[in-house]
């Protein structure tokens, strides 16, 4: 029955868009990490989406890989920071507030619409039970 | 007798499984809509539904058994099809998008409700249909 595959592709946006929005939140909530495990400023995270081909002609999505963003760090001049060099700058995260919050809506819509998609879809597959009826 | 109730129910029958089909292909649209290079897909429905009946008329499909052989059927431009046969095409770029994707998200879920309309319209229509059936053996009582 080939109705149940939407189940699987909605469900599969829908583990790939909290992935995202994870990501998101994790780089907002980093903004200002200046230091980290490693002795470095935090880097942005961004998720790589896939389309994965699956039986019966469909296509779901997977997060291939979760990257670091390679955009330059910030580097902010405060000579009173511990974390200062000899010149005084401090080198931060970078996050960019704009994009992640374009990135935590659009994440968002899209797990919504995915709910929508998977609600019509039961809809679908209960009024087929009533067939006969 | 069996066969000739088999062809009262094809028509709708044939309509529900490719409705069920395309509303597969536009979920997987929606899904991806985010996938950068993703290419929104569908199906000619009313194409499809033409060579799905036409197909059931006849006794079954040839069968290839040699690569000489040329293929039975309509194939798509990049030869993907559904497991019955169905090509699958690209939808038309309308705006295209800087990552390659060309999910248009308002067609798509105009397209994917009106499919669920349609796939409840074919249901109410074959309950319909097996009313009528019942009521035939029953002689209305």
């Amino acid at each position: 029955m080939s109705l149940f595959n939407v189940f699987n592709v909605a469900g599969s946006a829908m583990s790939a868009q909290s992935q995202r929005l994870n990501t998101t939140a994790s780089n907002l909530a980093n903004a200002d990490s200046a230091t980290s495990a490693s002795g470095e400023a935090y880097r942005a995270k961004q998720v790589v989406f896939e389309a994965v081909p699956v039986a019966g002609g469909s296509t779901a999505v997977k997060v291939r890989e979760v990257v670091d963003d390679p955009s330059p760090m910030k580097q902010v001049y405060d000579p009173k920071h511990p974390l200062a060099d000899d010149k005084g700058y401090v080198t931060m995260p970078n996050v960019n507030v704009v994009d992640e919050m374009v990135n935590m809506l659009s994440a968002s819509r899209s797990y919504q619409t995915n709910v929508e998609t998977m609600n019509a879809a039961k809809t679908m597959l209960l009024k087929t039970l009533t067939i006969g009826q | 007798m069996i066969g000739k109730l088999d062809d009262y129910l094809r028509f709708n029958e044939t309509a529900l499984s490719l409705r069920s089909q395309r509303q597969e292909l536009l979920a997987s649209n929606i899904a991806n809509a985010d996938t950068p290079n993703y290419k929104a897909r569908d199906i000619d429905f009313s194409n499809a539904l033409q060579a799905s009946l036409s197909k059931a008329a006849q006794t079954g499909p040839m069968a290839t058994t040699s690569q000489g052989h040329i293929a039975n059927g309509p194939a798509a431009a990049d030869g993907k099809v559904l497991p019955d046969g169905t090509p699958v095409l690209y939808r038309n770029v309308s705006q295209g998008a800087v990552d390659g994707n060309t999910v248009d998200m308002d067609v798509e879920r105009t397209q994917f409700a009106d499919n669920a309309l349609r796939y409840e319209a074919g249901i109410t229509m074959i309950n319909h249909q097996i009313h009528n059936l019942l009521a035939a053996i029953q002689n209305n009582q």
